[in-house]
């Protein structure tokens, strides 16, 4: 499924927030959007997946979602917003409950999806018993317990260790190879951004508009073995934010 | 083998500890401000204030006049139960502490819900109950007499008042602070209007609404004492009222110490009950 974005702008009273934005996320796709803290990238996120209405523009989905999907576009949250008096395991029965499926079956999926994330040992367990990196299992074993078309994900891993982040990195690749599914990763780690991203969305401080599009034409698989090349794109993309962030800088001294 | 790594940090660390021979231990600073389960601690000191008590008034210390002895009282408590009006007394007062306190917690949590999720119902109902709240029921109580009959209507009515508006507030309180990404991610998931409500906001209003329990349970003993003592001929506050009418101080003690233990036992079954349902706070 396709994902389009366009012309979205968005005000949080007097302040614009988002200015003019068209992208397209493709089938299979990853878009990885970065830009400056308060940029607006979560608001766009929400936007895009219509938890927020924007003041200007239009969201679009193309393309049919894959058989059985009961939610096309699903979110990661950085906070991993699981039900802290539910169990692992009923973390993930929540979003079924709604769907009339049979007890029997719901349970088969609740045991299919905490086994593809490791998490089968623990399904009785409470959030709070879990790791911060278990916890962001949980919810990707819930968000694929609805078998999404289009995963939108915001800073699903800076709440986590870096040896953690990369263990779920590992993960999330290994998901995004066997499910193909579309995605729109939102992050402030640019070495993330050049790991999944087919292409980058880079944004301005706020208000935030596209400041660039950096195409990465390179297979997830390949990538760490071509370190160097992502390390080249990288700096690049560094580059384009460092002005930004120094005009911002020089900005707030204007007004000290 | 991280045995061996951690035999040989503890040999370091001992060579280390004997070079210096000013190495001393961190001093400990991390206790307090945590609270540990002392079961009997509370039994004990109950049990020293009345034998102290029983003591002061063997002696003399204490006046037969001023208080009577905890004795005096066990014993009135002895008559209550040899004729039999003990359950008389206790079973009108318990009948209309439950039921003015059920509907009163059962409306109240429902204003608090609409209160808590509707605009219009905030706008509306708000102001009044923050105008009614502090109110003394019990100065209302004649009006419920005229509206409700002198009878059970009025004491029920009462309690009921009484206990309303504190669930009110502590619902809709509690229905303000369920974290706000958790209802996105329900939206996200396309969850129905009514699940988000009963499987993410109500579990996550729990704990305020059962805190408000305790507040609502003791303002409802009190006036139920209140109320019984207008107009009833049964009940604790009927029987504290008439033993105080009679000076046979005793009598009033034995009803104090039926009030002291029907808040114990409330006590008792909202913090179990907040064990049960909030198990996975702790
Ligand atoms: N509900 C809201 N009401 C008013 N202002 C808001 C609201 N949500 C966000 N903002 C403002 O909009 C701007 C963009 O916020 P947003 O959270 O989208 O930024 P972000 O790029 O995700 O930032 P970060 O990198 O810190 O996560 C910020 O200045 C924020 O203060
Ligand atoms: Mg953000």
């Amino acid at each position: 499924m396709q994902l389009i974005l366009r012309g979205i702008s968005h005000r949080y009273g007097g302040t614009n927030v988002l200015e003019d934005i068209s992208f397209a996320v493709g089938d299979g796709e990853i878009v990885c959007i970065v830009g400056p803290s308060g940029c607006g990238k979560s608001t766009l996120l929400r936007i895009a997946g219509g938890l927020e209405r924007p003041d200007e523009g239009e969201v679009l989905v193309a393309g049919k979602a894959p058989d059985g999907s009961l939610n096309p576009l699903t979110y990661i949250f950085q906070d991993f917003a699981l039900l802290p008096w539910r169990t692992v395991a009923g973390n993930v029965s929540l979003v079924l409950e709604d769907h009339g499926i049979e007890a029997k079956k719901r349970r088969a999926i609740i045991e299919d999806v905490l086994s593809r994330t490791n998490l089968s040992d623990f399904s009785r367990a409470l959030p709070r018993q879990l790791s911060g990196g278990m916890k962001q299992r949980v919810a990707i074993a819930r968000a694929l317990a609805v078998k999404p078309a289009i995963m939108l994900m915001d800073e699903p891993l800076s709440a986590l260790d870096s040896q953690t982040r990369e263990l779920l990195m590992d993960d999330l690749v290994a998901l995004w190879q066997r499910e193909r599914f579309s995605a729109c990763y939102v992050t402030h780690n640019l070495a993330e951004a050049v790991r999944l991203g087919r292409r980058i969305v880079v944004l301005s401080r706020r208000p935030g508009r596209i400041r660039e599009v950096v195409e990465i034409d390179m297979p997830l698989t390949e990538r760490p073995e071509r370190l160097v090349e992502l390390e080249k794109l990288q700096r690049q993309v560094w580059k384009i934010m460092r002005e930004e962030a120094r005009e911002a800088d020089r900005e707030i001294s204007d007004v000290a | 083998m991280s045995h061996e790594a951690a035999a040989e940090g503890r040999e370091r660390a001992e060579e280390d500890a004997a070079a210096r021979e000013d190495a001393r231990p961190v001093p400990f600073r991390g206790g307090g401000f945590t609270h540990r389960r002392l079961g009997p601690v509370a039994p004990i000191v109950f049990l020293a204030i009345i034998a102290l008590w029983e003591v002061g008034s063997r002696t003399g210390v204490i006046s037969p006049v001023a208080l009577p002895a905890p004795s005096e009282a066990l014993g009135a408590l002895a008559d209550l139960v040899a004729t039999g009006m003990l359950w008389k007394h206790v079973g009108a007062s318990l009948y209309r502490l439950s039921l003015g306190w059920v509907l009163g917690s059962l409306l109240g949590i429902s204003a608090g819900l609409m209160i808590g999720l509707f605009s219009l119902a905030r706008a509306g109902l708000l102001p009044l109950v923050s105008a009614l709240f502090p109110i003394p029921k019990i100065a209302l109580l004649p009006l419920f007499i005229i509206w409700f009959g002198i009878g059970e209507g009025s004491k029920v009515a009462t309690i009921l008042f009484g206990t309303f508006f504190p669930t009110v507030i502590a619902t809709y309180g509690g229905v303000d602070n369920v974290d706000r990404n958790l209802i996105r991610m329900g939206q996200s998931f396309g969850l129905s209007w009514l699940s988000i409500v009963r499987k993410i906001i109500i579990p996550g209003a729990m704990p305020a609404i059962l805190s408000g329990f305790r507040i609502s349970a003791s303002i409802a003993i009190v006036l139920l004492v209140a109320a019984e003592m207008i107009g009833a001929e049964t009940g604790i506050g009927a029987y504290i009222l008439m033993a105080g009418a009679l000076f046979a101080l005793d009598q009033l003690i034995a009803g104090v110490a039926l009030l002291s233990t029907l808040g114990l036992a409330i006590a008792w079954l909202i913090g179990r009950t907040e064990r049960a349902l909030l198990a996975w706070r702790a």
